[in-house]
């Protein structure tokens, strides 16, 4: 009796085994620490700037004004001249980054509002990080939307708004589609990033003084933390986490009706809506490995919040994502080839063999192959900067692709003698201004609102509990709602 | 309402808006005599205050012209001929691409005279309705072209603009970041028009034409009235050598070519 009870019962025994396979240390449930200390950390991590902050900032405002406002308003100044955009390649990197800033937004959406939805645990510290990425991605997607516009200042001509010349949008035109969905997801997506950032914002006004308090209190809208603030905050959440996630699926799709409405060989595919979802997540997720490597690199103590299991488990989302996508991937291309299309046919030749064809192979290595090598192993997803590495792979993977579909795709049509290659002018400089603009509303954010959402993370820590499955602890949430 | 006889096969994908597929003016090229001397082009320039673009752009595929003379090789070397001229200009489509996709309503298609036309002040440059055109015959407004330098004699440090002077005052100068296309010398249509209302008449065919087929040195191009039977546009329009560009694509176009191959 005495072996058998070893076996099944005994708390020694599983209590070694659980030390077996949990380390507290790679585990942020495991390691709970007390509310007021968490919350010490996240507003130290706030004030803690080092010299290194400051000369990154000034380098990123200076490639802001530059690259971004002077760049833009030269473009405005001169017309689109200045770009690389011509006959037939109308379209060129603006789009490529309009399509790669909403792919990039998708991330945020993706991992709170899904995650959140799906209660999986390990979303918990950062949620609020992929919130911001949508945000700002969102506002990148927006710049270059209006940049790519011939006549910018009659921008506000698309808005269904009354108007002296008795003329309403074209509600038939994916454009007019794109800019609702969009501002829609602007507009959803930042209340969806401000309801959890209020118990934050709380918290920290209580932890300030000075100017800091003023913003916070302003922000916090008076919240309290009684019960019924929570209940209604809960119940906005909960609205808002399920409403979010058709918009998230619509905006992308819609997006790619861009390129799918048009009767063009290599965009008009039925597939491409889910194609531009997936894609969309598959480049987001790589961001996200990117931007939490980095904040837990730089700002302190996030190493307590972000953890290996962590990298652990986005390594596993990216490996899931990343197949679900060469399922796309290989859908598109391969039923496009099939249907046999005269001009299809030249396009697909022209690709795989091409002066882009660089361009198409890395693509495919970066997306597919890449991920699909090296995310099965648990060694390579627990190491930040491999995984950032990936990440990074993954997003120039991304990058070429929305690049093949917009300028390198328009560069074949149905008139052979129109057909030219498409080169890039001033739209690096405003890719490089996007991008600048981008980093430095994060850093300006990670310097004003907590990057980890305390109470999310001291929920999971309170309601975290280990659960037995047959011989198997299973580390659990219980329900409270 | 009286001939709504619409053979529903030949409408496009917006479906039979009360739209005749033969249209009111058409066009007939024919390729066995275009010699490709680019008058056309030449002439479409002026009469449409289309600027030129100098030799970098032009190379970089942002020439202006309305309508351009294609020209293609067949065979390996050194057994090579050429095929014949193809001057490309809007085939003013029954059923146009161009004109579902525009967010502002700058691509639209004149019930009058059944005509795809551009409204440049509406135009906000999203080039959607180019990427959307099968022939590839819509151009944009890279820069202000009109007013660049090279266009302008330098008189100490004045820059003074002699080819403004030749400007057609029944068309817009267009500015920068807008699309614009061949109108079918919409400019010329009115014209006439007026002139045969003021006399109490309709318009006769080759009353008046556009400057392509006026320039024309071979008469390679007829414009007319399409719905006009007795018209020679329409006669020749049904020509056995006759065929249409991407006909499959189902736009309706509204010119004609012409080549016995």
């Amino acid at each position: 009796m005495a072996v058998t009870s070893g076996y099944l019962g005994s708390e020694k025994a599983n209590a070694e085994h659980h030390e077996e396979e949990h380390d507290p240390r790679e585990s942020l449930m495991y390691d709970p620490r007390p509310r007021g200390e968490m919350n010490a950390m996240v507003m130290e991590s706030m004030h803690t700037t080092s010299w290194k902050f400051w000369v990154v900032l000034g380098v990123l405002a200076f490639l802001v004004a530059t690259c971004f406002f002077y760049a833009w308003g030269y473009m405005i100044a001169e017309g689109l001249g200045v770009a690389g955009v011509n006959r037939p390649a109308y379209w060129g990197v603006f789009l490529v980054n309009t399509v790669f800033w909403i792919g990039i937004s998708h991330a945020g959406t993706f991992i709170s509002a899904i995650l959140r939805v799906m209660k999986a645990e390990f979303r918990r510290p950062f949620t609020r990080a992929a919130e911001l990425m949508t945000t700002f991605g969102l506002i990148q997607a927006g710049a270059s939307i209006f940049m790519h516009l011939g006549r910018v200042w009659l921008a506000y001509w698309m808005f269904p708004i009354p108007n002296e010349r008795q003329l309403w949008p074209n509600f038939h035109s994916p454009l007019m589609w794109d800019l609702l969905a969009i501002t829609t997801y602007v507009l959803g997506s930042t209340m969806y990033l401000f309801l959890p950032l209020i118990p934050d914002l709380a918290m920290a006004r209580d932890r300030s003084t000075g100017w800091r308090k003023t913003f916070y209190r302003i922000l916090a809208l008076g919240f309290r933390g009684t019960e019924g603030e929570w209940r209604h905050l809960t119940t906005a959440m909960n609205i808002f986490a399920f409403a979010i996630i058709p918009v998230m699926f619509s905006v992308h799709t819609i997006v790619s009706w861009d390129f799918a409405m048009a009767s063009r060989p290599g965009w008009s595919s039925t597939v491409f809506g889910p194609y531009f979802v997936l894609g969309a997540l598959h480049s987001g997720m790589g961001a996200v490995a990117i931007v939490l490597v980095i904040m837990r690199a730089t700002m302190k103590h996030m190493d307590y919040f972000i953890r290996k299991e962590h990298f652990d488990a986005l390594g596993k989302l990216m490996m899931i994502v990343s197949f679900t996508y060469a399922y796309f991937f290989f859908n598109d291309y391969i039923v496009q080839w099939y249907g046999g299309d005269k001009w299809t046919d030249t396009l697909l030749h022209w690709l795989e063999e091409g002066p882009m064809a660089w361009m198409f192979y890395q693509m495919i290595a970066f997306n597919i192959v890449i991920p699909f090598l090296t995310l099965w192993n648990k060694r390579v997803r627990t190491t930040p900067w491999l995984l950032a590495l990936i990440g990074g792979l993954i997003n120039v993977g991304m990058y070429w692709e929305r690049y093949i579909i917009v300028p390198v795709m328009l560069s074949i049509n149905r008139m052979p003698f129109t057909w030219r290659l498409y080169e890039p002018g001033i739209e690096i400089y405003l890719t490089i201004g996007t991008f600048a603009m981008f980093l430095l509303f994060y850093m300006i954010a990670s310097r004003l609102i907590p990057l980890i959402p305390v109470w999310e993370v001291q929920e999971g820590q309170m309601v975290h509990s280990l659960r037995k499955v047959g011989k198997a602890h299973v580390p659990t949430v219980s329900e409270f709602e | 309402m009286s001939n709504l006889n619409i053979d529903l096969n030949r409408v496009g994908a917006k479906g039979a808006l009360a739209e005749e597929a033969d249209g009111k003016w058409g066009m007939v090229i024919d390729q066995d005599v275009c010699t490709g001397c680019q008058a056309c082009v030449a002439a479409c320039a002026m009469e449409n205050n289309i600027p030129f673009v100098m030799e970098e752009d032009a190379a970089y595929g942002r020439t202006l012209h309305w309508i351009r003379i294609e020209r293609f090789w067949e065979g390996e070397y050194p057994e090579v001929r050429t095929t014949p001229y193809q001057p490309m200009l809007c085939q003013q489509c029954g059923s146009a691409p161009c004109e579902p996709v525009c967010p502002v309503f700058a691509s639209v298609h004149s019930q009058a005279q059944e005509l795809n036309l551009q409204v440049y002040n509406r135009c906000i440059g999203t080039r959607y309705c180019a990427n959307n055109c099968p022939y590839q015959v819509r151009t944009f407004n890279w820069r202000d072209y009109a007013i660049e330098p090279f266009h302008a004699n330098d008189f100490d440090g004045q820059l003074v603009f002699p080819l403004h002077n030749q400007f057609n005052p029944d068309v817009t100068v267009r500015r920068r970041g807008i699309m614009e296309k061949c109108t079918f010398c919409i400019q010329r249509i009115h014209k006439a028009e007026d002139k045969a209302k003021s006399e109490g008449r309709a318009v006769e065919d080759g009353e008046f034409t556009t400057a392509c087929a006026q320039a024309c040195p071979t008469n390679a191009i007829t414009f007319g009235l399409l719905d006009d039977s007795e018209s020679l546009v329409s006669q020749l329009a049904n020509h056995k050598h006759g065929y249409r560009h991407l006909e499959e694509m189902n736009t309706l176009p509204r010119i004609t070519y012409l080549q016995e191959g």
